[in-house]
């Protein structure tokens, strides 16, 4: 019954997103105002209803209703009720329906809280955002329907992929989906701002929250992917340039982009035609991330089930949206015209450099994320991997975070190198000062030491524009960008110390031996069965001790799921202020209980949480930034109202 | 043997496409797939390459990072080519010639790579042109994007 409820909801709500883009379009039009009034009510409509199919998708789950299809292929009764509830978008067709509530929520809220756009605009965002969720509804319920039967019911469900029983899939699919659909809106912002030709700083203030708040998301779900992977393969490593590491990071990259230039059009009227642009493709890029690991053109854990029908599917709706934006936007774009004026030295033409870079940055990414599909649909295999990224977006991102120690320093319009001269030079001779320390340490490979001869830098730098000013009273989006500066120095020392002093250590020990990575002695106390809710382990005790302190007790495991059949080792660590000790227990190595010895693989490496502290401030930043947005929104809303209402009053008393 | 195993495993790997990240199997580990080599020197060496080697039956995985049987041959590979001496990039080329350019993570300039290489020039060219044009006279650019 439940599913039935949910995908009544579903057809609904797409028949409602298809009422929102009818009235939209029409309340424009000459003699069609009248229906400009049900637009907004019928936005949240369809995001109430949308969200009712995806709670009964929850609740399927939850019952383990082994009679829709899906639950049955994805699920088993024995499952913990965290990754029933997770594992209802651990899936292709639940995740999917998660993008479309996403997709629906963030329509309903626009709808709801939005009052700066001129009311045209309004109109034609809400129809933007309705027609691109339209074309999902139709994957959803043609091509992915979450809520089919199946029959005859099966006895127990197939169960969920154990790498993804995690609690990171509790929280990162979530999270990053309300930041990459969240990014819809500022695409349909700027459809909206291309129709009604309205492109402004208005435009660019109205606009700025909503793209912060979906990249501050976007942000948080990409460090907790990072962190989530390190810990859950096993070996370490926090960023593979997968691609599908690769399709969020994108929209990523086009965000920060549309973030700097919205400040620099809200602020001072300029890169109007260029931010309307970077609107419509931080979002284009998170339809091409969804059909890169939705479509199944790349097996990855993400993809779940292949199907090529879908593959279409997704590619149709792509060149649809995308094609027909940029369309728009070629059509528009001559109209709005690029506004003011600025010279380099000034802060508009360090926000240009930072967005020149991050593009190119961007392009580097898509490009070496496409590359090996095209030359595979020639009958050419070849990889491009981290030996290709990470220099060629080290070219751009390192003259970047210079241009970031001077930039926040700069006044608008004109200034002089002479100014801030000074005040530049401290971070500037740190990173050289870097460089040289670094090199002195023995790091040799030149990404590492630019990491970490700059990350001090950008440190020091970004605390530069509170000098002068009285802490308490600095505003809140001032704080902001000082947090969001910090972490991007702080992620980048963890990225540097990660790969240049990283301490890796294989052995294979008996049990009561003992080995040593870094500055940690290991030994393993025993091996001994344990059993959890659907798992079943081999645990090794080890007894660790940093220098000379106190010894710790971790316990890294070897566990075997029994539904689907599969072996994994799960990691135990030891996070100290100065880095993190990472265990794996392996598999013993003679094969005959009690003497053989057991393969352990041990990693000391110094400040690598740093990383995703760094990430989670740059988040935090985010967040400060959106908050004094929000509450400066809310101080002119209420000024506004007292003001009406003085005057009604005035006018009362003249009229007496 | 190991040799015979690995190329098995690498077609059968390269054919099916989606078998599970630690796929079962009765085969005692290659010597070197699970030890150091004993010279550090070598060793950080060894680590470089394999870092830069995809592991054929992974998703996006270098053989560095892999539990895959194979990764494990291919690490004890290179281990024991770095410890008799061999240049990296010449075992690279090895790798290379017995399973293809999948093989390498590092792609080489070659007539089908080459636009890997020009992206970049490509658009670093466009950056300094662009930037150029937006901050040398005041009208060069009017009514152009940044």
């Amino acid at each position: 019954m439940l599913a039935e409820i949910g995908l009544g909801a579903l057809w609904l709500a797409a028949s409602l997103a298809g009422l929102q883009l009818l009235a939209g379009s029409f309340g424009l039009t000459k003699g069609g105002e009248g229906l400009a009034g049900i637009v907004r009510p019928v936005a949240i409509m369809q995001g109430v209803l949308v969200a009712l199919a995806f709670a009964a998708l929850i609740m399927v789950f939850v019952t383990t209703d082994l009679s829709v299809k899906l639950v049955a292929e994805n699920s088993h009764s024995a499952k913990p009720l965290i990754y029933k509830i997770a594992g209802a978008w651990g899936n292709h067709e639940g995740s999917m329906l998660l993008w479309v509530t996403v997709m629906g929520l963030a329509g309903a809220f626009v709808a709801l809280v939005e009052r700066r756009l001129p009311e045209n605009t309004m109109l034609a965002t809400l129809a933007g955002q309705a027609f691109v969720s339209l074309g999902f509804y139709a994957f959803l319920l043609f091509a992915s329907n979450p809520f089919v039967r199946m029959s005859p019911v099966p006895d127990e469900g197939a169960g969920l992929n154990p790498l993804l029983q995690d609690p990171g899939l509790a929280f990162h699919p979530p999270t990053l989906y309300v930041g990459y659909v969240g990014l819809s809106i500022a695409f349909s912002f700027a459809i909206g701002a291309l129709v009604t030709r309205q492109v402004g700083p208005d435009f660019a203030r109205a606009m700025r929250p909503w793209v912060l708040g979906a990249w501050v998301f976007l942000t948080m779900g990409i460090t907790a992917g990072s962190y989530w992977a390190y810990y859950v393969l096993g070996w370490g490593g926090w960023w593979f340039w997968d691609p599908v590491e690769n399709a969020s990071l994108m929209p990523w990259l086009a965000a920060t982009a549309l973030l700097h230039s919205c400040g620099v059009l809200a602020a001072r009227n300029a890169l109007r035609a260029w931010t309307v642009m970077l609107g419509v493709v931080a979002f284009s890029m998170s339809m091409v991330g969804t059909f890169l690991v939705r479509s199944g053109i790349l097996t990855s854990v993400h993809a779940f089930a292949v199907d090529p029908k879908r593959g279409s599917f997704i590619l149709i709706l792509l060149a649809i949206y995308i094609g027909g934006a940029l369309t728009l936007f070629a059509l528009r774009a001559a109209t709005v015209t690029e506004g003011e004026r600025f010279a380099i030295t000034s802060r508009e033409g360090a926000l240009v450099f930072n967005n020149v870079m991050l593009s190119s940055i961007l392009g580097i990414t898509l490009l070496g994320t496409l590359y090996p599909l095209v030359t595979e649909a020639m009958g050419l295999k070849v990889s491009v991997g981290p030996p290709y990224f990470n220099p060629t977006s080290a070219l751009f991102a390192m003259p970047m975070f210079v241009v970031l120690m001077v930039g926040p320093l700069l006044r608008w319009r004109r200034d002089r190198m002479a100014r801030v001269g000074w005040v530049v030079a401290l971070p500037l001779g740190l990173t050289l000062a870097g460089v040289v320390v670094g090199y002195a340490m023995g790091v040799r490979h030149v990404l590492p030491l630019l990491a970490l001869a700059i990350a001090p830098g950008v440190v020091v730098a970004s605390v530069l524009p509170l000098r002068g000013r009285n802490l308490l009273r600095a505003p809140l989006s001032l704080w902001g960008m000082v947090v969001a500066h910090l972490g991007l120095g702080v992620a980048l020392f963890g990225m540097g110390c990660d790969s240049a002093f990283t301490a890796e250590r294989l052995v294979a020990l008996r049990v009561g031996e003992q080995s040593q990575v870094g500055p940690w002695s290991v030994r393993l106390d025993s091996v001994s069965p344990v059993a959890g809710p659907n798992w079943t382990a081999m645990e090794g005790v080890l007894k660790v001790r940093y220098a000379n302190g106190a010894a710790q007790t971790i316990t890294p495991h070897s566990r075997s799921f029994w539904v689907p059949p599969q072996t994994m080792a799960v990691s135990a660590l030891l996070t100290r202020w100065n880095g993190q000790l990472y265990t794996v227990l392996g598999e013993e190595t003679d094969g005959k209980v009690g003497t053989g010895r057991w393969q352990l693989r041990l990693w000391w490496k110094p400040f690598v949480p740093m990383i995703w502290l760094g990430g989670l401030l740059v988040a935090l930043g985010g967040a400060l930034a959106l908050l004094s947005r929000v509450m400066q929104d809310l101080k002119r809303r209420t000024a506004r109202t007292k003001g009406d209402e003085r005057r009604a009053r005035v006018a009362q008393l003249e009229q007496a | 043997m190991i040799r015979k195993t690995v190329l098995v495993l690498a077609s059968a790997g390269l054919l099916a496409v989606g078998t599970p990240l630690w796929a079962d199997d009765s085969m005692p580990p290659a010597p070197y797939a699970w030890r150091q080599l004993e010279d550090p020197a070598k060793e950080a060496k060894a680590r470089d390459l394999m870092a830069t080697l995809r592991c054929l039956v992974c998703q996006s995985q270098s053989i560095l990072d892999s539990d895959a049987q194979i990764a494990g041959d291919m690490r004890s590979q290179v281990r024991e080519r770095i410890a008799a001496g061999e240049d990296p990039e010449a075992i690279r080329q090895w790798l290379i010639q017995r399973y293809g350019d999948y093989v390498s993570y590092e792609p080489t300039l070659s007539a089908s790579t080459w636009p890997l290489f020009a992206a970049p020039a490509a658009l670093m060219l466009l950056a300094v042109v662009l930037l150029r044009r937006r901050f040398t006279g005041g009208s060069a650019g009017q009514g152009e994007n940044a």
